[in-house]
């Protein structure tokens, strides 16, 4: 308890933005903590690191937390963080986004950001669902899932993140859950320490919007679902595609050296001097 | 490649390569850009310049990332820049807005071409003087300045980044096809020679800091990411520590210090070019590359014998009302050409309120308006 | 007003190297020679072939109005722009003509001088027509001066190239010397059967 304390005290805007706005068992608040327990172990000073998010449940993170914070408008968050880690390559920064900030709004941006291997890490918590708004369906809503926008059954076939960030490009992508909070604490680290565009797709629960509509139930039992769903990635290569219906792997998918975009810059501004001496 | 030996020189420069000496002698060292005729000069010597001090280019998969890339490189102390065109500039009334309301400085060039959408890429027009001041959503102050030749095209820009810095607002230089691609001898100053003006910094503990406090300025101090100052930027409305609020006094309090803070600095700001007003009777009032056509037309008709003058506005808006207002009531009758169906016409017989005639001259063929048709009426009115 | 204000009109196919041959021309009179200059140029989307324009209008003065109202020069340098722009000259102006490609000629006013084939046959090289043009245009003129003319070639053309474009530029003044020559002697009218013999 002590230690959580401390880490409350450290991180957290704790006298100034309290209470939040997520619902009472919301997955938000443990990826929260997830987030704040990997900084700590990555023994980074606060002055160093920028969180970027976007617009939605998850963008109101940006909020509680004692960092350089910067709220951005919806699906955007990783064009600021671009600009923010070219200007300053020192800074770490750390990018949240929900499911339909990332991969609807923002889809365009999150691809490129991959396929460009900035020194990024990208924290997508995916939900399902447009909670903030009132429950419409998004990108990752899946097939026959009711939404206030899918009174019939959603009709749209559904992203999956992970695989996405890998195809593009990035250099680390993992997948976790709220309720394997050990485990996200663990890929949260790796992908901050990662060089490179690391993207943690944390798979949520919104029992409000979601949950409610599609009778799963209450935030315990949808964070039940998640531990039933959830396979270890490594366990995951080993079943067929039969077996893995319904199911979802867990662990880190991606993790490979690739140019990383500052290391390349740096390439160039030197060519850039050079060709500058040379024509005067 | 002549644009690299910048310094104290006399060059050849095409309007969008001295945007860039202009950008690179006020200190921007962060662009982001995505291709767009006719403003892709821009990036394209931006690409090669920037990185030769120290600066970084970035192209971005589209405008809307354009525009937040600048932001959060400002954000992260950098003065910086993008460039686009119509259809580009659409694309970033969004994250346009996030800068107005977050404080954020910041140049967007907009080299108009002929619109709506894709309109005519090549040709010139003055389609977006409107959508430079209501573009992005919400009540909001802008800054826009307007180029007429590559000389402007330079020490416009160093003036747009200087003003940014000082109001911690964006600006938008509205430039056009024929001023970017036109081609000038222009003198580029020593980078020593050039007033370069940079943001206000915090002076004080990181405790003491607070990121929107209002000022006597209404400018509070900037802090850059990583410098000690951990604040909280948003696009909310946000209350002076920068955090969201839907109190009505601070939303209140935010939004009129936003305005104020261009309002009361507005002799700083208005920037006006006067030619032969001093006994006009008939007065042109021009911008941009139409102002080159309405100078030679005022010339041409006072060699007629016309008390002909013409005022060039720089300032596009806020619209320097202080200086038109009082040349309206000491002309017979007053021409507005432009590149458009009449826009700042509009803003004119506004000021205006109906005491002197004003008459439009309008052209959207994707052509310069000529000195003869501005001649020509000037013979008439 | 700016009495000494000069409109030049360069026109002919993408491809052809009008856009350098204006921006030559602009660095020839505005940085080496000292007056303003202004440069512009129309384009469509095409990157070869259509047609191309540039424009140079060069003062003593500081230019307002940035393109040619009436030029006092024509350069054609094929048929279409000839057929085109004709109708645009300054009464009194001067048209020069690409003659390996212009082969109606609107008035026998013309200046026509075979620039292509006198590019084929000297250097071997079709493309370096407009250069040739240019020490024709400069000779025949004086709106720059031949030394100016000279570095702003060397200026802008790729390293290696330097002699083959000052043989061109040379080709061009000479040419334009036959004819301002003979011009005195048997009159105007007769130019372009000349600078075909």
């Amino acid at each position: 308890m002590a230690e959580v304390t401390k880490l409350i005290h450290k991180y957290l805007r704790h006298h100034k933005k309290f209470p939040h706005v997520w619902c009472p068992g919301c997955g938000n608040g443990i990826l929260l903590g997830a987030l704040i327990r990997a900084i700590d172990r990555t023994r980074l000073e606060k002055d160093e690191i920028v969180i970027v998010s976007g617009i939605g449940c998850s963008g109101r993170l940006s909020v509680y937390v004692d960092f350089n914070t910067l709220h951005t408008t919806h699906g955007r968050a990783l064009t600021f963080a671009t600009g923010v880690k070219l200007a300053n390559p020192k800074l770490h920064v750390i990018v949240i986004m929900g499911d339909g900030d990332a991969t609807a709004i923002g889809g365009n941006h999150f691809i490129h950001a991959a396929r460009r291997n900035l020194n990024l890490t990208a924290i997508v918590i995916n939900n399902s669902i447009y909670g903030m708004t009132g429950g419409q369906y998004s990108p990752t809503t899946p097939y026959g899932s009711l939404a206030t926008t899918s009174l019939y059954g959603n009709i749209e076939q559904a992203f999956s993140i992970a695989e996405l960030a890998a195809m593009a490009g990035a250099s680390m992508v993992s997948r976790g859950t709220v309720y394997h909070t050990k485990l996200l604490d663990d890929l949260i680290e790796k992908a901050i320490q990662k060089r490179g565009f690391s993207v943690v797709e944390v798979i949520s629960h919104c029992h409000t919007q979601y949950g409610r509509r599609n009778k799963m139930g209450n935030a315990a039992d949808m964070l039940l679902w998640q531990k039933n769903s959830a396979v270890r990635m490594e366990k995951a290569r080993t079943l067929s595609h039969e077996e893995m219906k319904d199911k979802f792997s867990i662990g880190v998918l991606v993790d490979r050296d690739l140019p990383v975009y500052t290391e390349e810059y740096g390439k160039v501004k030197e060519m850039a001097k050079k060709a500058m001496t040379q024509m005067r | 490649m002549n644009a690299l030996k910048s310094g104290g020189c006399q060059l050849l420069l095409q309007g969008n390569e001295a945007i860039v000496e202009g950008a690179i002698a006020a200190g921007c060292r962060f662009f982001a850009g995505y291709p767009i005729t006719p403003a892709t000069e821009i990036s394209e010597v931006m690409s090669y310049r920037l990185p030769a001090v120290d600066g970084t280019f970035i192209q971005m998969e589209d405008e809307i990332a354009s525009m937040g890339a600048i932001v959060g490189a400002s954000l992260a102390g950098a003065k910086s820049m993008t460039a686009t065109s119509g259809p580009g500039f659409s694309l970033m009334q969004e994250n346009l807005g996030f800068a107005c309301i977050a404080e954020v400085p910041c140049v967007i060039v907009n080299v108009m071409r002929g619109g709506p959408s894709t309109g005519i890429p090549t040709q010139v027009s003055q389609g977006d003087v409107m959508q430079t001041r209501w573009g992005t959503h919400g009540d909001h102050p802008i800054i826009v300045l307007s180029v007429s030749t590559t000389q402007d095209c330079f020490s416009i820009t160093v003036k747009a980044f200087n003003l940014a810095e000082k109001y911690r607002t964006p600006v938008i230089i509205l430039a056009d096809e024929v001023v970017a691609h036109t081609r000038e001898k222009i003198f580029l100053p020593h980078p020593g020679e050039v007033e370069v003006i940079d943001r206000i910094r915090p002076n004080m503990p990181p405790d003491w800091y607070i990121p929107y406090e209002d000022t006597s300025r209404g400018v509070p101090p900037m802090a850059a990411f990583g410098e000690g100052y951990r604040y909280h930027v948003t696009g909310l409305v946000h209350d002076s520590r920068g955090f969201p609020t839907q109190r009505p006094d601070e939303v209140k309090g935010l939004m009129s210090r936003l305005f104020r803070k261009i309002n009361q600095h507005f002799f700083d700001i208005q920037m006006v070019e006067e030619e032969a007003t001093e006994d006009a009777e008939v007065l042109t009032v021009a911008y941009g590359s139409v102002a080159r056509s309405a100078r030679r037309a005022t010339r041409e008709a006072r060699a007629r014998g016309i008390k002909a003058g013409m005022i060039q506005l720089v300032t596009l808006w806020p619209f320097p009302r202080q200086v038109v207002e009082p040349m309206l009531r000491k002309v017979r009758a007053v021409l507005v050409p432009e590149l458009n169906v009449g826009q700042v016409s509009r803003e004119v017989k506004r000021v205006n309120q109906g005491v002197t005639r004003v008459e439009t001259l309008n052209r959207i063929d994707g052509n310069l308006i000529t000195p003869e048709e501005i001649l020509s009426r000037l013979l008439k009115i | 007003m700016d009495s000494n204000r000069y409109e030049i009109r360069i026109s002919g196919s993408g491809g052809q190297g009008i856009i350098i041959s204006g921006i030559i021309l602009a660095e020839a009179a505005g940085i080496y020679d000292g007056k303003y200059v202004c440069q512009t140029q129309s384009y469509g989307p095409e990157a070869r072939g259509g047609s191309s324009r540039a424009e140079v209008v060069v003062s003593d003065d500081p230019i307002d109005y940035p393109k040619a109202m009436k030029p006092d020069l024509l350069l054609a340098m094929n048929q279409k722009a000839c057929d085109t722009y004709i109708f645009d000259l300054k009464p009194g102006g001067i048209l020069m003509v690409n003659s390996t490609l212009v082969k109606q000629l609107p008035t026998t006013r013309a200046i026509a001088i075979p620039f292509t084939q006198m590019a084929r046959e000297r250097t071997g090289k079709e493309m370096i027509a407009n250069i040739i043009a240019l020490g024709a245009l400069a000779s025949l003129t004086g709106v720059v001066s031949l030394r100016s003319l000279e570095a702003a070639v060397l200026s802008r053309v790729p390293k290696g190239t330097e002699e083959l474009n000052k043989k061109a530029l040379e080709a061009g003044i000479e040419a334009a010397r036959g004819i301002t020559d003979k011009s005195e002697e048997i009159g105007m009218e007769f130019y372009e059967n000349i600078a075909d013999e």
